[in-house]
């Protein structure tokens, strides 16, 4: 069988292009690696999404999974590792199969960024944690240390005071980019301590974390700071190097592509995070995904 | 048959003791990826022949998670005489579960 489109990825661009795939009558079949709903699974409130006031991301999900598999569309559970250009054709290969298309929307998104710590991988699950509202509990009454500075670090921060003994933020400039109402709140609590001009330099700990170690960047002086538990929020990246001989990545390895969703390759289109934009949020995932799955409509028949 | 709802009280027992291998998943309703494994969960409990699967609410069985020194969800671990042999942080497809069981 040849699909119509074939969207490689189930977050909410991917499933939003499969909305308005079937809805056009086009077949669309939509591969995923891991779970349907991409990264906003993560979080327990969505409160900028117009016309929905407040809405868990689970749920959020969900309901945008259920739109598109009752319209039709197919979700398989396999993680695209190569696409070859055969010009009106487009083969999509997995570890499992290999299907043809007659055009593809790429709409792999972002995942958290790793520090690149030796043991970080390792430690995940023992100590290493990139969810405070899913793993905060486990650290009730500990010392934890959440790294970053921006939105989500401070978030995450403010709500692991509540369950924690300590909590340590380190953040390697001397200013937050995050929210200054968010800042100011969490400056207002007596179980937070700044580390400030400072990065992570070490995870330590063998079999479960136990510290880590941190440098000053001005004083260049290190010391060792004694937890439990490490929060990484320092960002997403994208993760498109599979892609790499197919369409144009810009330095920090986003898919190049302006609102038309186009990509340098006739039939190749690309949606949400992944691509290059300013403002990566649901509402702006889920508008590529419909400019996104309409342009590849245009192009079959 | 359904997940196995797991306590302190019957560990040992369904766990522990059990003749054959025991998946077990550790979540929390307030953890969204753990919403999503949920159901998988069930499906492959339903669907499971030679090894059983039980869920741990870490809200109510806080101890259990520290025992099993659990501290990420959603947290799959599998047991086999008694014994940890495999875990698994984060969710993950069906398929990558079964892997796991094997
Ligand atoms: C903690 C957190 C809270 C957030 N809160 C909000 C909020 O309140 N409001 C808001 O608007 N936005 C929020 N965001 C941002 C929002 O989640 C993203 O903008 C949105 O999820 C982007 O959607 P996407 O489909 O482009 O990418 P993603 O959600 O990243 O989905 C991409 C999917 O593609 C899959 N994938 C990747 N590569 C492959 C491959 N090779 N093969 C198969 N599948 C693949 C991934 O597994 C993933 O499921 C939040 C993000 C985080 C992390």
């Amino acid at each position: 069988m040849i699909y119509d489109i074939i969207i490689v990825g189930a977050g909410p661009a991917g499933l939003s292009a499969g909305i308005y795939a079937l809805r056009s009558g086009k077949s669309a079949l939509i591969l995923e690696a891991k779970a349907y709903g991409g990264q906003i699974i993560n979080t327990p409130d969505i409160e900028n999404y117009p016309g929905i006031k407040n809405i868990s991301g689970f749920e959020f999900a969900t309901g945008l999974y259920e739109q598109a598999t009752s319209l039709g569309a197919e979700v398989k559970y396999e993680q695209v590792i190569s696409i070859e250009d055969k010009g009106d054709i487009k083969i999509v290969g997995t570890e499992e199969n290999l299907y043809e298309c007659k055009a593809v929307i790429l709409a792999t998104g972002a995942k958290n960024r790793k520090l690149g710590l030796e043991k970080e991988n390792e430690l995940i699950g023992y100590g290493v944690s990139y969810c405070a509202t899913c793993d905060g509990a486990f650290y009730k009454n500990k010392d934890v240390a959440v790294v970053g500075g921006g939105n989500t670090a401070i978030e995450d921060a403010l709500f692991l005071t509540n369950y924690c003994n300590k909590v340590y933020v380190i953040h390697r400039r001397n200013q937050f980019r995050a929210d200054p109402k968010d800042v100011d709140q969490l400056k207002e609590k007596e179980n937070v301590e700044f580390v400030m001009n400072s990065t992570v330099e070490k995870i330590l700990g063998d079999t479960i974390v136990e510290g880590i170690e941190v440098k000053d960047q001005n004083t260049k002086e290190k010391k060792t700071i004694n937890v439990s538990g490490v929060f990484i929020a320092v960002g997403q990246e994208p993760d498109n190097t599979m892609f790499s001989n197919l369409v144009k990545l810009d330095d920090s390895g986003y898919i190049i592509a302006k609102e038309d969703c186009m990509t340098n390759v006739k039939g190749i289109y690309t949606a949400g995070d992944c691509r290059t934009k300013t403002v990566r949020q649901l509402t702006t995932a889920a508008a590529d995904g419909a400019v996104a799955a309409l342009a590849a409509c245009s192009i079959i028949d | 048959m359904a997940a196995i709802v797991l306590s302190k009280e019957n560990f040992e027992a369904e766990v522990l003791n059990s003749d054959i291998p025991v998946l077990v998943d550790f979540s929390a309703s307030w953890c969204g990826p753990c919403q999503m494994l949920a159901p998988i969960i069930e499906e492959i409990a339903d669907e499971a022949g030679d090894f059983k699967v039980g869920k741990v609410e870490t809200s109510e069985e806080m101890d259990l998670a520290i025992e099993y020194r659990v501290s990420s969800i959603p947290c799959l671990v599998v047991f086999k005489g008694g014994k940890e042999v495999k875990r698994s942080v984060g969710a993950i497809p069906k398929q990558a579960i079964l892997e796991l069981m094997k």
